[in-house]
């Protein structure tokens, strides 16, 4: 059983493996890095960093994309 | 296309279209693709929004618009307050492929209508950042003056309010705003069939940028095609100089040669 911790996921609360990077996150989700832009504590972070960048508990983290609109 | 028309250059690039359109509301990814197409349009909006976690592997609309294929403009529609709308402009060059933003600053939920000033800072802040601000916007001079003195791009004046379809409600004041600005003058919003289309382009603009009349049309395709035409022919009107408008008949027959009566 791996350990967990609470961080804010597009505004909602939700535990996740602890001691992973965003690059570790986006896998978990299953979501594909190209396609997604990260936001951490309300700072973008460029695709190469995904995978420098620590996710500790209570960060706040938002996972845009591109949708139809006008 | 018009003849001995110049390209519509945006932000130092060339557009072969005059058309834009956006890909919201459209009953399926397959119906919007399909009525883009047909549309002929370079340009094509896209917001931006949450990943739906809950649905797995939710699919980007860039699955269904090629990068190679077509220039996708992001906008901040939703937004309400200038920092909201350059976070949004942020997230959108870093999920895009370029600097250009069609910025929006909302200032009222029931007409939609633009937050001038809340615009302008944007714009102001934007600009320095590097993007090309094309900056959504009300038919008002005064504004567009601004807009364009803080670096804008391309300024985008609605024909009416946004997804209304009651066409142009003041061609004075599109016009106005043409003949006094330098960038180019794109009109978005309100346009609801091939006619507004017409009508618009004949004011002397640059294009337009439309969404609701085609998702909304019950065959997008077909109104695409329409919007096309119409764009083109009202912009081939604008250029071939119109007749003037008189108050009285004048006979196109000639009123000599007549037989006694």
């Amino acid at each position: 059983m791996t350990d967990t911790i609470e961080i804010m996921l597009n505004g909602e609360p939700r535990r996740v493996p602890a001691g992973g990077t965003l690059d570790d996150l986006l896998r978990h989700l299953e979501l594909d890095a190209r396609m997604v832009v990260v936001e951490h504590n309300r700072g973008i972070v460029r695709r190469p960093r995904l995978g420098e960048v620590a996710v500790a508990a209570g960060d706040a983290i938002e996972l845009v994309h591109f949708v139809g609109g006008g | 296309m018009a003849t001995h028309d110049t390209a519509l250059e945006i932000g130092g690039r060339a557009f072969r279209s005059r058309l834009m359109v956006g890909t919201g509301k459209y009953a399926s990814n397959e119906a919007m693709v399909r009525a883009i197409d047909a549309s002929g349009a370079e340009i094509v909006t896209v917001a931006v929004r949450r990943v739906n976690l809950d649905r797995t592997r939710e699919e980007s609309i860039l699955h269904h618009l090629p990068a190679d294929r077509y220039f996708l403009l992001a906008n901040t529609a939703g937004c309400y307050t200038a920092d909201e709308a350059i976070r949004y402009a942020r997230l959108a060059r870093e999920a895009g492929f370029n600097d250009f933003v069609k910025l929006e600053v909302i200032g009222d939920k029931e007409t939609l209508l633009p937050d001038t000033d809340g615009l302008l800072a944007a714009t102001r802040t934007l600009v320095q950042e590097g993007f090309q601000v094309l900056a959504y916007t009300n038919d008002d001079l005064i504004t567009a003056l601004r807009l364009e003195e803080a670096g804008a791009a391309a300024v985008m004046p609605l024909a009416s309010p946004i997804g209304s379809g009651l066409g142009l409600l003041n061609p004075f004041s599109i016009r106005t705003i043409k003949r006094r600005l330098g960038v180019p003058v794109i009109v978005d919003a309100g346009v609801g069939t091939a006619s507004d289309a017409c009508v618009v382009m004949e004011q002397g603009v640059d294009g337009i940028l439309m969404n609701t009349a085609l998702a909304e049309a019950k065959d997008p395709v077909r109104m695409a095609e329409a919007m096309r035409l119409a764009v083109d022919a009202g912009r081939a009107a604008f250029l071939a100089g119109r007749m003037p408008r008189r108050e009285i008949a004048m006979p196109s027959t000639p009123s000599s040669g007549m037989l006694d009566p």
